[in-house]
C-alpha cells in the first residue's frame, strides 16, 4: 500500500503534518533480535525520475539525526534539506540523471516506524516496549522499499556516519543488488569511545523525570532537559577543536565582562544551548535511545569470525571510502580499516582522506575535494554501469573487475 | 565509449609496453592514474592503484579509476598474495622508508613487478658531486638536499646488486638517456638517467 499523501506524526507534545511518501507492509518482518515487527511503515522521499529499466536509482542513507528530507526544505525546522548541497539537479548526486530515494529509518521519529508508533497490540505508543533494532533491521527495511517500487538492483547506495554503516550493511548483506558503494565518514565497528558518548546521551534522557521511564507521551511530558544535553555532548564530538576555536574562541555571548555566574557567557556555550534547544523540537527522545543503541550494536566483523575482509570476500560491488582529516569520532583510521579489509579481499575500492578542520560534521558540508570525489566516482561507475557490459536491471550483473 | 588518450611520460609508456593485456595491475604511486588510465583503455587491463596526495586520488577517481589514498610503505601489507600479474612502483622506489621491503611485497602481490628509478650513478650526478662538490639538483631530482622526498637513492649498480642479493629474478632492463629516450646504452650505471626493470620471484 502506497500514500503519497502527507502523514500525521508524534514529534515530543505536539502532533506534526509532514509531507511524503510512505508504505506499509503488512508482513512482519524478523529482526535480528529474534523479534518479529510488524505491519512497518516506511516514510521516505524520491527526487528525480525512475528510468523505464529501473537501473537509475540511488539510495541515500541518512545519519542518526537525520530525515528523509534531504534535499528540499525541511517541513518541521523550514531549513535546507540536510545534503541539498549533494543532492540535487547538477549536484554529485545528480537528480536529472538519478532517481533518489531516502527513507527515514525505523526506530526513528519521521514517520516510519519507530517507538512513537502505536502499538497495534495496545493502541498505546510503543515507547520502551518497541523492540532493539539494528543497523541491519533498518537496511531490511529500506530492501523491503526499494523491491516495492521495482528495482532489482541499485546504481548505488551513499550515506555519512550512521549512513555510512548502512551502506556497508547493504553492500555486505545483499551485494547483488548493489552496484557502486559509497561510506563516509564511518566506521566497520562502533568503538568503545563511541558507545561511551552515546552512553552519556543515554543517561541524560533517562535522569530525565520526565521520560518517565520512556512513557512520557501518555504522561503528557517531554524530556526536555534530558535530551538536549544528549544532544550538547554529540554535537560537541561532531565538532574538531579547531573548529570550534576558529567559530568561537573564548569570544563572550552579548556581554563585555565575564558574570562570574553560570549564565552562558561564553559563544560556545550559548551555541551548544541553541543546538540543544532547537533539537527537541525535532526529535523523540525515545527514537534516539534505540537509534543510538542500534549504532553501538554495529560491528561488521562479529558475524564473520571477527575478521572484516570475509565479510566483503568475492564481493562484486565497487566501492569509494571516504574520511575526513579532523574527524575524530570515526577517524580516518577507522575508514582505512574498511579500506584495509577490501584490499585483503582484492575488492575493488578508492578511497581519499579529504582534508578538511570540521570535524566529523565535514561530511554534510562542502570541503575542498569531496563533492568531486563523490562527483568522479558516481560519473566512472556510471560510465561501466549504463554504458558497459553491467547495463542491466538483473541481480550480478554488474561489470566485475 | 569516448575515451581522451593522455600523452604518457617515456618511461611509463615502455613500462605499458610491458604488460600483457588483459592482466591485472596494482600502480604504486599511480599519481594522476595516466598509466593506469591508459592500460584500462588500451590493453583492458583491470587496474588498482596507490597514491600518497588527495589531489592526485580526487584526478584518478574522476577518471573512474580505483584508487585509494596510502602508501608504499604502510598499505601494501593489506594485499594478498598473488593480487596481481604485475606491481608497478615508477618512480617512486627511491621515496620509500624501507625499499628492500616495499621489493618483496611487490613480488608477493603481483606474479611480476616493475620497477623504475632515477640513476644516482648517472655522470651529471656524480659530476656535481666530485666537480661542484654540492648534491645533484637535475631535471629527474629535481630537489634541493633539504627538501626531497627521495630518501634512499640507488645507482642501477646498486639495483643489480640487491636483485641478487635477494634472489629476484630480472626479466628484462630498459635505460633511458638524458633526453629521456630509451637507448641501448654500453655504460647505463653512467649514461643512463632512469632506469626500468621487470622483476621476477626466485
Amino acid at each position: 500500500m502506497t500514500d503519497d499523501n502527507s502523514l500525521e506524526i508524534q514529534i515530543q507534545d505536539k502532533s506534526v503534518t509532514i509531507p511524503g511518501k510512505r508504505i506499509v507492509f503488512d508482513d512482519p518482518m524478523p529482526l535480528d533480535s529474534g523479534i518479529e515487527l510488524g505491519p512497518i511503515e516506511v516514510s521516505y522521499q524520491t527526487y528525480g525520475t525512475l528510468n523505464a529499466a529501473k537501473n537509475n536509482a540511488i539510495v541515500i542513507c541518512h545519519a542518526l539525526t537525520g530525515d528523509q528530507f534531504v534535499s528540499e526544505t525541511h517541513p518541521i525546522t523550514q531549513k535546507p534539506g540536510w545534503w541539498a548541497m549533494m543532492v540535487g539537479p547538477g549536484k554529485p548526486v545528480d537528480t536529472d540523471k538519478y532517481f533518489v530515494i531516502c527513507s527515514s529509518v525505523i526506530g526513528g521519529c519521521m514517520g516510519s516506524t519507530g517507538p512513537v508508533s502505536v502499538d497495534p497490540k495496545t493502541n498505546k505508543p510503543y515507547g520502551l516496549n518497541f523492540p532493539v533494532i539494528t543497523i541491519g533491521d533498518m537496511v531490511r527495511a529500506q530492501k523491503r522499499l526499494v523491491e516495492s517500487l521495482g528495482i532489482k538492483k541499485l546504481f548505488c547506495v551513499i550515506g555519512g556516519s550512521m549512513g555510512g554503516m548502512q551502506v556497508l550493511q547493504w553492500a555486505v548483506s545483499y551485494p547483488e543488488m548493489v552496484f557502486a558503494a559509497i561510506p563516509i565518514a564511518t566506521a566497520p565497528r562502533h568503538t568503545a569511545q563511541n558507545i561511551a558518548f552515546h552512553e552519556v546521551g543515554r543517561q541524560a534522557i533517562m535522569a530525565d523525570p520526565n521520560w518517565c521511564h520512556g512513557a512520557y507521551l501518555e504522561e503528557d511530558k517531554v524530556p526536555r532537559a534530558g535530551l538536549s544535553v544528549a544532544r550538547m555532548t554529540a554535537h560537541v564530538t561532531y565538532l574538531s577543536e579547531p573548529a570550534l576555536h576558529r567559530k568561537f574562541g573564548r569570544r563572550l555571548q552579548d556581554r563585555t565582562n565575564l558574570t562570574y555566574g553560570f549564565d552562558a557567557d561564553f559563544q560556545v556555550e550559548s551555541y551548544l544551548r541553541h543546538q540543544g534547544f532547537t533539537f527537541v523540537e525535532r526529535f523523540d527522545a525515545n527514537s534516539y535511545l534505540y537509534i543510538t543503541r542500534a549504532m553501538d550494536y554495529f560491528d561488521l566483523a562479529e558475524e564473520h569470525n571477527g575478521m572484516l575482509a570475509n565479510a566483503f570476500k568475492d564481493s562484486p560491488v565497487r566501492f569509494c571510502v571516504i574520511s575526513f582529516s579532523s574527524d575524530w569520532l570515526f577517524p580516518t583510521s577507522a575508514n582505512r580499516e574498511i579500506v584495509h579489509a577490501l584490499n585483503a579481499v582484492a575488492a575493488d575500492v578508492s578511497f581519499v582522506e579529504v582534508q578538511s578542520d570540521a570535524g566529523h560534521d565535514a561530511f554534510l558540508l562542502k570541503e575542498p575535494g569531496f563533492h568531486e570525489t563523490v562527483d568522479g566516482f558516481i560519473k566512472g561507475c556510471a560510465e561501466r554501469w549504463f554504458n558497459g557490459q553491467g547495463a542491466g536491471t538483473g541481480a550480478g550483473e554488474g561489470l566485475r573487475l | 565509449m569516448k575515451h581522451k588518450d593522455v600523452a604518457l611520460r617515456t618511461d611509463l609508456k615502455l613500462i605499458a609496453e610491458i604488460i600483457e593485456p588483459d592482466s591485472r595491475v596494482l600502480d604504486i604511486g599511480c599519481g594522476d592514474g595516466a598509466l593506469l588510465d591508459h592500460l584500462t583503455h588500451n590493453k583492458s587491463v583491470s587496474g588498482r592503484g596507490i597514491e600518497l596526495s588527495q589531489k592526485g586520488v580526487n584526478l584518478c577517481v574522476g577518471r573512474g579509476l580505483s584508487v585509494i589514498q596510502g602508501n608504499a610503505d604502510t598499505d601494501l601489507q593489506y594485499y594478498p598474495n598473488d593480487a596481481v600479474d604485475y606491481a608497478i612502483l615508477s618512480q617512486t622506489i627511491q621515496a620509500t622508508h624501507n625499499p628492500k621491503h616495499v621489493l618483496e611485497e611487490l613480488l608477493r602481490i603481483g606474479r611480476r613487478a616493475i620497477v623504475s628509478f632515477p640513476n644516482f650513478g648517472h655522470w651529471r650526478v656524480r659530476a656535481s658531486l666530485s666537480i661542484a662538490g654540492r648534491m645533484p639538483v637535475t631535471k629527474s631530482l629535481a630537489f634541493q638536499w633539504y627538501e626531497t622526498p627521495n630518501i634512499h637513492f640507488c645507482t642501477i649498480n646498486d639495483f643489480f646488486a640487491l636483485c641478487k642479493d635477494m634472489n629476484i629474478k630480472i626479466a628484462q632492463t630498459l635505460f633511458l638517456d638524458q633526453k629521456g629516450q630509451q637507448k641501448k646504452l654500453i655504460m647505463p650505471n653512467l649514461t643512463g638517467q632512469q632506469a626500468i626493470f621487470l622483476l621476477d620471484r626466485a
